[in-house]
């Protein structure tokens, strides 16, 4: 019981920061900082949400399935760890070398 | 040597997506990973000779990673809050930051590290000097502290 | 347990259509970029969730890490090709920048 209150506690948390990473898509000014928020969110949200489903397939016992099938949300949360902040990285560059000037504060003060 | 390594990390990577330990499918993962080793084994591993320092590079590795979720939940606390604040209180600004570190592994990781943590992007690296958009004054003072790079400095053994 | 997964996976669905509005109204050419790796990311999510809800964890899993790396490669493809149309087109505005503002 506990397990699955912990399992659903992770999925909900990330939900919550894939709501915020959603919001500051919509809601920041230009693309570098709506980067900081689709990056960073959706990074933190995958991993919990996964960790979360890994926690609740081990609920029904150790057989061996299930620990294979853990090991797989695993892995796949691992490569989203790892190839979320190269991708963010990318686009980032790519956009420092197109030249696109950074939103600052002074011009929103029009 | 590089040849067992990446046939052992193909084939239990074979294991485990197939799931299904009969003989047949377990000897088809043999012949696949055998294929797969002969023709592209150096892009794996690209070092000419493999030293007992992976080993414990490795495990100073597995060491850094709660810290850096850590650093990752208090990232996202903080972006969460800039969001969901009405009045959008950012400074964004690129700010240049050298760095005293050399080989392309640590660097890379430095650069996943810096994109991860607090209001922080790596945007470019130019002959050891980064440049990193911030979105406001405090968090670029925070990467200047350098507390982040110590600890990069300690996996890799440079200093 | 399987409605509250499913319950979780169709509030996932409405998140992905807000990042679509971002990427059909994104004023740049990055932003859509930044949209489309956002709502791949979620899709792998819910993918993972969906296994849970038919009980076809094995398959689903599969498909959930083929959509992972398929949007990875989608995203550097897209970012490598933007950055280098300025270098073959000096002239030209290499995304449409700043022009919504």
């Amino acid at each position: 019981m506990i397990v699955i209150t912990i399992a659903v506690a992770l999925i909900v948390a990330g939900t919550f920061f894939f709501v915020t990473a959603t919001l500051g898509l919509l809601r920041f000014p230009d693309f570098y900082t709506r980067m900081h928020a689709a990056g960073k969110g959706d990074t933190l949200g995958a991993l919990l949400s996964l960790a979360g489903l890994a926690l609740y397939n081990l609920n029904n016992g150790f057989s061996v399935e299930a620990i294979l099938i853990s090991m797989k949300i695993l892995i796949i949360a691992l490569f989203i760890f790892i190839a979320n902040p190269t991708a963010t990285h990318a686009i980032t560059k790519a956009g420092l070398v197109c030249s696109v000037k950074p939103w600052e504060k002074k011009e929103s003060s029009k | 040597m590089k040849y067992v390594i990446v046939f052992l990390v193909l084939y239990l990577h074979w294991i485990l997506w197939s799931g299904k330990f009969d003989v047949f499918h377990l000897s088809l993962g043999v012949i696949s990973c055998a294929l797969v080793t002969f023709m592209s084994h150096n892009l794996y591993i690209q070092s000419e000779k493999l030293s007992p320092r992976i080993i414990k590079e490795s495990f100073r590795f597995i060491k850094y990673v709660p810290w850096l979720l850590y650093q990752i939940i208090l990232s996202n606390i903080h972006v969460a809050s800039l969001v969901l604040s009405p009045g959008m209180p950012i400074d964004p600004k690129i700010i240049r930051y050298k760095t005293k570190l050399k080989s392309e592994l640590s660097l890379v990781t430095f650069a996943n590290s810096i994109t991860l943590t607090p209001g922080t992007i790596t945007a470019d690296i130019v002959d050891g000097e980064y440049y990193v958009h911030a979105l406001s004054k405090k968090v670029a003072d925070d990467l200047m502290a350098g507390e982040m790079e110590d600890k990069v400095a300690q996996i890799f053994e440079e200093d | 347990m399987e409605n509250y997964f499913l319950y979780i996976a169709i509030f996932m669905c409405v998140l992905v259509l807000l990042a679509l509005y971002r990427g059909a109204a994104g004023p740049t050419v990055l932003d859509r970029i930044i949209a489309i790796s956002a709502i791949g990311t979620k899709t792998t999510v819910i993918l993972a969730l969906m296994g849970f809800i038919y009980r076809r964890s094995d398959m689903f899993l599969d498909i959930s890490l083929a959509y992972a790396i398929l949007n990875f490669i989608a995203t550097i493809a897209a970012a490598k090709f933007f950055r280098s149309r300025k270098s073959i087109n000096p002239g030209e505005r290499c995304s449409i920048d700043e022009g919504g503002k």
